[in-house]
């Protein structure tokens, strides 16, 4: 069911099989039937760890999400309660277990914590007279779960809020203690890198944890040869630029949670003969996106102006395949192709499933393909639609991306921009209004406190003043700020780290720009350098960036020291703190990738974010009562 | 030399032989006559409680304790309750089981230890008897009481006293009953007459033995084997039965040669001697021999063992250490210094070692000092804290809290300390700790707004008062939020922030027109922005209202352009929209209002405003209203080749045929300059 999970270079279906186990043993512990009442952040992430299958198998009858009131009427011995330790959630489950005493025959109650107990949230159920009506209160260390065969997310929505805005270091506590349980499992890392804040505090707890453990020496052969530890904040750009590869266009434009996106579904109606009429079906398409099928795997990380070329390549293959058939004449021929035809199958729904993927995110973007022209686009115009709401139509994503690219590369950051200036007049949506200011403003090292005033000033009478807040937080994370010297010190940056390529290829890649057609993120030239020939040689750009760089080892004991053979590739885990986009994993893949790369990347982080998602984690939105 | 099978004994098909290894050092006057006696297993002490009956204050009981060898390890007089029954822990602790249900602890030197009850209800009822026993959760107590009722607990060292269900006809105590561990689970097997049942959590389960004899008429004795795997029942017709506790497999039934039996049964016993050489087994939750020695203080010999045994050092050695510098520090002549000293150098850096047990251990002896001390050796600082605030070292806690990273342990010592301290303290030992005081304000963000407020306040910080004050407007209705917003001004002004001062007074005047046209035209527009608010005033036809707001809050000219030219599209008021047009040169050229009018459908408007837009965009306009002839003369016009073929791909080659060669020949030219 996970295999994808071991296919990489680090098996990481040895982390999901120790979790599967803690998590039988507890439901284990709550003898006989149960229900389990579920915060409903938590179902997506755990959906990655077990079916419900697995809890079937354990005695789990029923599940409910959590709310007010009581636990709804089931025929069950137990009531589990899977949580995050939040207050706001022990005051629900105060309520629960209340009206649950009250009843003849009461349920016996658990508490799972995921991923840690916490004092505070026992103290108020302490508070709440609750306390002692748990039988179980335990913990599920759940800090990294595996997403993908080289991907490991912690799934924490609100970690860079937390981390750079409210100043509130919880996640990095579970960053670190996740670290330890990897290394528990895959050995002690023995050399870490980091740059920032959060990762010398992150590097700082799991030295302190390690001399905890004092004594009981990890006897595992190490698995990485390197940690690497990154603050986002010491690249707020990547994440505000569109990301150009097939996932990361799926991300930006539909979103995908857990691993699933839900899609419009009039492209994927079955087409049959005869039912012209049919109605057109109205449930989104929900669609699994991981490296177990084949196809995504293969597409996933191109660039999107590649994908077409790709999709059509794969259906020659396939209905080459299918044809095959009429070749097959003795018996043992067709026995051979009727053994075949069900992952021939799989592959023709899968091809006809991206090729409608594609086809929508084409509607949206089309216009960026290389051989359209920037004022046109006769499907612009064929599709016409109205600019509204959410709805991005071709031109406008064109026009976007041109903008951003400006930006990037420089070019009048340091006026009012006009492209902004025009989707606040037509109210486009707000996010995206925030994203281009803000890529102006880091691209600028802040903005003259003139242009900076009259971007708020038109943001707040547009979209109303209580936006004042959110800008605020934009300005305390450091995404918006007025211009404090007159030196910009991006173009520096941008040199020194080649962050923009005139000559992407995205067809064929030679390099991570081709994720961004153009731009390479700087997190990932980062770690490229660092790999090879090493930070040493970007001293003077490090120290731009924000927050200490730094190095520590790890003491191996005698014995476990790796001989490398002539030609193995090391391997290091990239730690995004505060969160990673897929186009950031697309180009980290492709350094894995390189022939001569010489090393290999497992990428974890506090969670996968697009520019949306990452800027509305950082707005408030005081909700209005009815004046 | 002897015959050297000459003292085994047959036993069935298996035999045995006793030796006799030592003598007891005991000199028992009595006997065991009138003694509550209970042994420890794997060659652990015994205790005894002579007459456990005597009541008065001039003639009490004697509680004795003997090391396996009948060396006196205690003896005093008992001047508790009644006892019922005495049993030992897993770890050689004595529980004594009285009367009343309370069951008081001691060491194996006699040493009192704590005490619990098993309940009020066991209170009332009174103990008619008990049963120690252990499984894999740790010592259990299991009580029978004057009300024919169980009480059972699973393990007394995470007490969790569990009623029983009632057992159907069952008065008094039942003849004969046993505890054991199914499922994980503890359960009650008890027999009355007859029957038998087996008592879980919930349910009572009448359960018949297979192969139980239907001569029986009652069950009067029962036993379980030490490894609660096997089972033996032994009934009033003379017959025992022996087989699996699950009491699904029969291992054998036989009458026994002897008569019914007044005490326990010695056949019985007897019979499990066997089965135990067969199986062999030993349940794995007893503790390791090295430990059993460290619970008699037999530290040096527990160290060779381990060292023999080659124990990893964690959980050996550093164990036995431990365990030793519990001991020592209540060592009451030895000064702090050197019982710190002397445990440091000793325990060094040996592997595991929790200096907290050891500092846990010298506070409860009443030595605070010592236990700082002590704690400083400790590398953990998620064990420290707890044990720093008992003994009320909290500003240390706090700072050891923080180094932690564990947020939730600084949250602990936080709330910790707002109980303790008054809040002037509370809040100047914050501000010196920033970690701890953004997680304060974290968690007053969601639990204690006005606290928050506090915070602001004491830190002087302005800004965030302001922002604390807007956001708490949008909790309030029209009056009240705009007093708040002024609040707001106030403290924006303070923190010198203009910009927000300004903005956030633009909210107000909005606020208040919003309130006027409300009373004046009926049109409720409260809470809209500025934007919506002067885009539904002109889709209302409230032009001059929209035009005063334009003014008042200097809305930028392309902005206000575009929004009106939005809002008369959407209300299709094209002779409006004419007007504007016309009414002064549009900042944002005509193109927009080309195109407004095309995604309305309306062609005919749209024409009116191609003438306008300017050559650039020329192009475009014409193909927005289908007009391909124009669009293609503004392209050759132009001269550019990017243009010059979008209109081509605009084409179809059958119906313009003439046109599309137009274009080919200009594309060429243009392609040639």
């Amino acid at each position: 069911m996970a295999a994808h999970l071991s296919y990489g270079r680090v098996n990481l279906n040895i982390l999901r099989e120790a979790a599967r186990k803690e998590l039988r043993e507890f439901l284990d512990k709550c003898a006989g039937s149960k229900a389990i009442v579920w915060d409903e952040y938590l179902t997506g992430p755990f959906g990655l760890i077990a079916q419900y299958s697995l809890l079937k198998e354990h005695e789990v009858e029923k599940m409910f999400t959590l709310k007010g009131g009581r636990v709804p009427p089931a025929d069950v011995k137990n009531i589990i309660f899977f949580v995050r330790p939040r207050l706001e959630l022990m005051d629900i489950i105060a309520e629960n277990v209340i009206s649950e005493e009250k009843l003849p025959a009461p349920r016996e109650a658990h508490i799972l914590f995921v991923p840690r107990r916490s004092l505070l949230c026992e103290q108020r159920l302490k508070e709440q007279g609750v306390l002692n009506s748990f039988t179980n209160i335990d913990e599920y260390i759940l800090d990294l779960i595996p997403y993908d065969g080289d991907l490991l997310s912690m799934e924490s929505e609100s970690a860079f809020r937390e981390c750079y805005l409210e100043n509130d270091q919880t996640s990095l506590f579970h960053t670190a203690k996740g670290l330890m349980t990897l290394q528990a499992l895959y050995g002690t890392i023995p050399q870490i890198f980091g740059k920032g804040e959060c990762a010398r505090h992150v590097a700082n707890m799991m030295l302190r944890m390690k001399r905890e453990f004092a004594g009981s020496q990890n006897q595992i052969l190490p698995v990485f040869d390197t940690l690497l530890l990154l603050d986002r904040n010491v690249d707020l750009l990547t994440p505000l630029a569109t990301q150009l590869t097939y996932e990361g266009l799926i991300d930006e434009i539909y979103g995908i949670t857990n691993g699933y996106v839900k899609l419009p579904p009039e492209k994927f109606a079955q087409k049959k003969p005869g039912e012209g009429g049919k109605d057109l079906p109205t449930e989104p398409k929900k669609l699994q996106l991981n490296s177990a099928e084949e196809l995504y795997a293969e597409i996933r990380d191109k660039n999107f102006n590649a994908v077409g070329a790709a999709l059509s390549k794969k259906a020659k293959i396939i209905s080459a395949a299918f044809e095959e058939r009429h070749n097959a004449k003795t018996v043992g021929e067709i026995k051979n192709f009727v053994s075949q035809l069900p992952h021939m199958q799989a592959a023709r729904s899968s091809l006809a499933n991206h090729t409608s993927v594609a086809e929508l995110i084409k509607d949206i973007t089309s216009a960026f393909e290389p051989f359209s022209l920037p004022l046109f686009h006769t499907s612009s115009y064929k599709n016409f639609k109205p600019i509204s709401g959410d709805n991005l139509s071709s031109e406008s994503f064109f026009d976007n991306l041109t903008v951003e690219q400006e930006f990037m590369t420089g070019v009048d950051t340091d006026k009012i921009n006009t492209y902004i200036e025009d989707c606040i007049a037509q109210k486009d949506p707000l996010i995206k209004i925030l994203r281009l200011v803000c890529m102006q403003s880091v691209c600028n090292n802040g903005l003259k406190q003139k242009v900076l005033d009259y971007y708020k000033r038109e943001i707040l009478q547009t979209y109303g003043y209580e936006h004042i807040l959110t800008l605020n937080n934009l300005e305390k994370v450091g995404l918006l700020k007025p211009q404090t010297t007159t030196r910009n010190n991006y173009p520096t940056i941008r040199k020194t780290l080649k962050l923009w390529m005139e000559d992407a290829n995205e067809q064929n890649p030679n390099d991570i720009s081709y994720v961004y057609s153009g731009y390479a993120p700087l997190s990932v030239r980062l770690t490229q350098v660092l790999a090879r020939p090493g930070w040493r040689s970007i001293e003077e750009v490090l120290k731009m960036l924000p927050g200490p760089h730094f190095e520590e080892r790890q003491q191996l004991p005698s014995g476990l020291h790796k001989k490398r053979q002539q030609g193995e590739n090391r391997t290091t885990l990239v730690f995004f703190l505060g969160g990673v986009t897929y186009a950031e994993i697309a180009a980290l893949r492709f350094l894995s990738q390189m022939e001569d790369g010489g090393t290999e990347y497992i990428i974890a982080t506090t969670k996968l974010i697009n520019g949306t998602s990452w800027v509305k984690s950082l707005m408030d939105r005081p909700e209005a009562q009815i004046l | 030399m002897a015959f050297v099978t000459a003292n085994w004994n047959p036993l069935g098909d298996a035999f045995y032989r006793k030796v006799e290894l030592y003598e007891m050092g005991w000199s028992l006057k009595d006997g065991l006559r009138e003694c509550l006696v209970a042994a420890a297993p794997y060659g652990g002490p015994i205790a005894l409680l002579k007459e456990p009956q005597r009541r008065s204050p001039s003639a009490r009981p004697q509680l004795e304790i003997y090391s396996s060898s009948g060396v006196t390890m205690a003896s005093f007089v008992w001047k508790s309750g009644v006892v019922k029954q005495l049993g030992w822990t897993v770890c050689d602790d004595l529980l004594c089981i009285q009367e009343d249900g309370t069951i008081l602890i001691y060491d194996l030197f006699g040493n009192f230890k704590r005490h619990f009850s098993m309940g009020n209800e066991v209170g009332q009822s009174q103990v008619l008897e008990a049963k120690v026993f252990h499984s894999p959760y740790g010592t259990g107590v299991a009580i029978v009481t004057g009300a024919s009722r169980f009480t059972l607990a699973t393990n007394i060292d995470d007490l969790k006293l569990r009623r029983l269900p009632e057992v159907p006809g069952l008065q008094g105590a039942p003849p004969c009953w046993a505890v054991l561990t199914q499922d994980r689970q503890s359960k009650v097997l008890v027999a009355n007459g007859a029957d038998i049942f087996i008592l879980d959590n919930a349910v009572c389960t009448p359960v018949n033995p297979p192969g139980l004899s239907p001569q029986a008429t009652s069950i009067v004795h029962m036993c379980v084997s030490f490894s609660y795997k096997y089972l033996a029942l032994f009934t009033d017709s003379g017959h025992v039965w022996m087989g699996s506790t699950d009491l699904k497999v029969c291992l054998e039934f036989r009458r026994l040669m002897c008569r019914r039996p007044k005490s326990r049964e010695p056949s019985v016993v007897i019979m499990w001697d066997r089965h135990l050489l067969v199986v062999g087994l030993f349940p794995y939750y007893f503790l390791p021999l090295p430990l059993r020695l460290v619970y008699r203080k037999l530290y040096p010999l527990a160290i060779e063992i381990c060292r023999y045994l080659k124990t990893p050092e964690y959980q050996g050695v550093s164990r036995v250490l431990k365990h030793w510098a519990c001991c020592k520090v209540q060592q009451k002549e030895e000064a702090d210094e050197n019982i710190a000293r002397a445990i440091s150098l000793k325990l060094g850096e040996a592997a595991g070692i929790s200096y907290s047990e050891i500092a846990t251990k010298a506070y409860e002896c009443g030595r605070t000092e010592l236990a700082i001390k002590l704690l400083e050796f400790e590398p953990r600082s998620g064990e420290q804290v707890p044990l720093l605030l008992k003994i009320k070292r909290s500003q240390l806690a706090l700072s050891k809290a923080i180094e932690s990273g564990d947020t939730d342990l600084v949250y602990t010592v936080v709330t910790y300390l707002k109980n303790e301290m008054n809040r002037g303290d509370f809040f100047m030992t914050l501000r010196n700790q920033p970690v701890a005081l953004s997680l304060y304000r974290q968690f007053c963000k969601h639990q204690e707004q006005d606290t928050l407020k506090d915070l602001f306040n004491q830190d002087d910080d302005h800004q965030e008062l302001g922002n604390f004050y807007v956001k708490a407007s949008y909790q309030e209705k029209l009056e009240a939020r705009i007093g708040l917003l002024q609040s707001a001004v106030d403290e924006y002004n303070k923190a010198k922030n203009e910009f927000a001062a300004k903005l956030t007074e633009e909210e107000m005047r909005l606020l208040r027109f919003q309130r006027r046209l409300e009373e004046e035209k009926g049109e409720c527009l409260l809470g809209f922005s500025l934007h919506d608010t002067i885009s539904t005033l002109l889709s209302l036809g409230l032009h001059k209202h929209a035009e005063q707001l334009y003014k008042e809050f200097r809305v930028p000219d392309k902005r206000y352009w575009w929004l009106k030219l939005t809002a008369l599209a959407e209300k299709e008021d094209w002779e409006e929209l004419e007007k504007f047009a016309k009414s002064k040169k549009s900042p944002i050229g005509y193109l927009p209002f080309v195109e407004v009018c095309v995604k309305r459908q309306n062609k005919y408007e749209a024409k009116k405003y191609v003438s306008k837009v300017t050559l650039d965009q020329k192009v475009k306009a014409h193909l927005s209203v289908g007009d391909l002839e124009g669009a293609a003369d503004a392209a050759i016009e132009r001269r550019n080749e990017g243009e010059i073929g979008a209109v081509l791909s605009r084409c179809s080659p059958a119906t313009d045929r003439a046109l599309v060669e137009r274009l080919n020949r200009a594309k060429a030219t243009a392609a040639k300059k």
